[in-house]
């Protein structure tokens, strides 16, 4: 790392030490360092353009006050107008689809997932920025190429990507026999046992939660060989490891606290704090509600990696968010600055701070961002990018594999056979009927 | 053909042209006048329509124009399973809410329609479920039916009645109950007070009547006030049916469909389908094959107005 990280870096912990709200590196500071970079940057902004920007609502304000900070720098600095809004989760993608249709009313959308490849020949290509980022800032994880690039061009920078990871009751997980979180996927069955026979009971959501259901039953189905499709996106879903992967989530569900099938991605972080819930899969925003909230839960808890099954590597999905510019738009240059302004050190670091865990990054060199270390608790986020694989598993990334998430195949398979509405082969039967529409 | 003749010879001689003709003729003035409301109705109303039956012959995506593909998505939700629960669903929903919301918004309305002390206050409070927006109080029941903090479960397990929570939105015939009973909850109102205004129509002097010649309560029910509040029962039962068929807020903002697309009506998969999967195709093939049910609905209605039977009861055709 260079001088200026490192300068960087003191501000930064002396700003996580005064609050974990924002990290105040001044305005004035951060308003120079903008100035200086307009300058210096290879994108040249349309005079007096403007850009609407839609982005996804945050969970964790602080966060989205030092997302601010940095569009206000921006804005002094380069003299474009941005315009931010923001919408839930859920009505990101129909936003977006709509401006992509009609070709107006947004130029930049932040958003989830693959939201991208829904519609690649709408998107500007910002290879350049890509290239100017990874190059910067000790290049790009693997999974960061599978979301930003299509055909070989990149048409959304992923920024960054939030994590799914065990949220446990350390108290809890000793009482059930447990010196450490279980590694393998037997070891975390028995643990899911003991837990109920405790009256501790886990829970994980088999519900229609975009975030919560599909990253771990996606998990669930990969880590024992299952698959929706194959390289060539040819549906696989029917085969034996897809049914392995169901009796073990039965297993798991049939000792679940009541209600899972029910849960949105509110419920678990709701039933944690609450302190009725003691093994959850979440984001690190149930540890940041508990510490403000529940201290005494946030002192008893810890987040651990996914356990591994038979596949013997790591099946992880976290919630990755990239940001595409529509190639309609009239400032193509503002944009291009602006996404490449974002993931710049000295915007990126205090704002991931800020995000206190809930935002890992995409690039290598943010792995030395010291909100990872400051507390030991929020270690195992830093490695989500690294770690995930994306929502179209082992085959391509596109508009396919979009729909087949948004549409909840692998989520309702899995229900349909822990409710007990359908048998194994039913379950099968019908989860693959779906992926072959979309998939022919 | 000589009249041909005529009308040229007629407009050269400066008789008044074609033009001037369409200002001033009576007939084609009315459709002047007829034409503004035609256009915002075709506009707004049959042009969309039939844009979403003509997607739903196609294969479009979201941001994507799709290919002529036939019948091909209605073959292809003729054999999906989950299409046919939502249609399921939604029948039962509808059948279900719409004949108890009549139930129990008649009984309202005829009590209401005594006289009691603070008359106008309680006909007011009857409002409030109506008023509050649909989304405030799905969540409302969001929370009331919550796995682990409903007020329910937390209350019957007090009273030691049952050990664990109920399963309300986790489990598919109690999620199906529990929307039924949101929706019945939200729906009343408007039955209740529509039905009070048809019977405050009723004129008194009937009552008088009917009490002189010896009617007994269900008597005057029966044969004055039925017959005389048919017209509204119709007008106002289609227009429950029709939101009923139609519901998408509350169950979104409960279930979304879940658990396992038990509770999935038709619009609100078509929603899924459509907006979220981005098979636009698909999802307007599901709307459109609402089409026929809310106009069976509308028929009924329509039909039933017409009757001179159903406004003025048996045996006065």
């Amino acid at each position: 790392m260079d001088k200026k990280f490192e300068m960087n870096r003191r501000s930064l912990l002396k700003g996580s030490a005064a609050a974990a709200t924002i990290a105040t590196v001044g305005a004035d500071q951060l308003l120079n360092y903008a100035t200086a970079w307009a300058q210096a940057a290879p994108w040249k902004p349309e005079k007096g353009a403007k850009i609407n920007v839609l982005r996804w609502r945050r969970f964790v304000e602080a966060e989205d006050a030092a997302f601010m900070k940095m569009v206000e720098a921006f804005q002094k600095a380069t003299g474009v107008t941005v315009n931010i809004s923001n919408e839930s989760f859920d009505d990101i993608q129909p936003k977006a689809s709509v401006a992509a249709n009609t070709g107006q009313g947004l130029d930049m959308v932040w958003g989830l997932y693959s939201l991208p490849h829904l519609f690649p020949e709408k998107c500007l290509d910002v290879t350049d920025v890509a290239n100017y980022l990874g190059k910067k800032y000790g290049g790009w994880f693997p999974a960061a190429e599978a979301y930003g690039k299509s055909k070989g061009k990149w048409i959304g920078i992923p920024v960054a990507t939030t994590g799914g990871l065990m949220n446990y009751r350390i108290s809890a997980m000793e009482k059930a026999g447990f010196k450490e979180f279980p590694k393998d996927t037997a070891g975390f069955l028995e643990l899911v046992k003991a837990l109920k026979k405790n009256n501790t009971p886990a829970g994980m959501a088999l519900g229609h939660a975009s975030g919560d259901a599909n990253t771990w039953l996606h998990w669930a189905l990969w880590t024992f060989g299952g698959n929706l499709v194959d390289k060539n996106d040819k549906v696989v879903i029917n085969s034996p490891e897809t049914a392995a992967s169901l009796e073990y989530v039965k297993q798991l569900y049939d000792n679940f606290i009541p209600g899972t099938a029910s849960w949105n991605d509110s419920s678990n972080n709701k039933a944690f704090v609450a302190g009725d819930l003691y093994l959850t899969l979440n984001g690190i925003s149930i540890y940041v509600t508990a510490k403000k909230s529940a201290p005494q839960i946030a002192e008893d808890m810890n987040h651990a990696y996914l356990p591994i099954g038979p596949v013997g590597k790591p099946t992880e999905l976290h919630l990755a968010f990239p940001i595409l510019t529509f190639n309609f738009t009239k400032a193509p240059q503002a944009c291009k600055a602006f996404a490449a302004f974002m993931q710049e050190a000295e915007n990126f670091n205090p704002w991931i701070s800020a995000a206190q865990g809930y935002l890992s990054h995409f690039l290598a060199a943010y792995d030395n961002n010291p909100i990872w270390t400051a507390d030991p608790k929020n270690t195992v986020y830093r490695d989500v990018a690294k770690r995930t694989l994306t929502p179209a598993g082992q085959g391509s990334l596109g508009e396919k594999a979009a729909a087949a998430i948004a549409d909840f195949i692998v989520v309702d398979m899995f229900a349909n056979y822990c409710t007990g509405r359908e048998d194994v082969k039913g379950a099968i039967k019908i989860a693959e009927r779906q992926a072959q529409r979309i998939y022919r | 053909m000589s009249t041909v003749e005529e009308t040229a010879e007629v407009s050269r001689s400066g008789e008044p042209s074609l033009w001037s003709r369409l200002k001033t003729n009576r007939n084609w003035l009315a459709i002047w006048f007829m034409l503004p409301a035609a256009i915002f109705l075709i506009l707004f109303l049959a042009w969309p329509l039939i844009l979403g039956i003509w997607l739903s012959f196609t294969d479009a995506r979201l941001a994507r124009p799709g290919q002529f593909v036939g019948f091909e998505n209605y073959e292809w939700l003729w054999d999906d399973s989950i299409f046919w629960l939502s249609v399921f669903n939604t029948l039962l929903y509808t059948i279900v809410a719409s004949a108890i919301k009549f139930a129990v918004g008649l009984y309202l309305a005829l009590l209401l329609n005594r006289h009691m002390p603070f008359k106008a206050i309680i006909r007011s409070v009857v409002l409030i479920p109506f008023i509050v927006p649909t989304v405030l109080s799905a969540i409302a029941f969001w929370w009331i039916y919550d796995a682990q903090f409903s007020i329910i479960s937390w209350s019957l397990r007090q009273m030691g009645l049952i050990q664990e929570n109920i399963n309300f939105l986790g489990d598919g015939n109690w999620a199906r109950g529990s929307l039924i009973f949101a929706n019945i909850w939200r729906g009343v109102p408007f039955v209740a007070i529509t039905l009070l205004a048809g019977l405050q129509t009723v004129s008194p002097s009937l009552y008088e009547a009917a009490t002189l010649d010896g009617a007994s309560a269900w008597q005057r029910f029966r044969y004055v006030t039925y017959p005389l509040l048919t017209p509204i029962i119709a007008v106002v039962m289609t227009f429950s049916v029709l939101f009923t068929f139609t519901d998408f807020q509350l169950i979104w903002a409960m279930t979304r469909g879940g658990p396992v697309n038990a509770t999935h009506l038709m619009a609100t998969l078509s929603y899924q389908r459509g907006i979220l999967s981005g098979r636009l195709g698909e999802g307007a093939a599901i709307a459109t094959a609402m089409i026929p049910f809310l106009l069976a609905a509308i028929m009924i209605s329509w039909f039933g107005l017409q009757r001179r039977k159903w406004q003025h009861g048996e045996g006065n055709d």
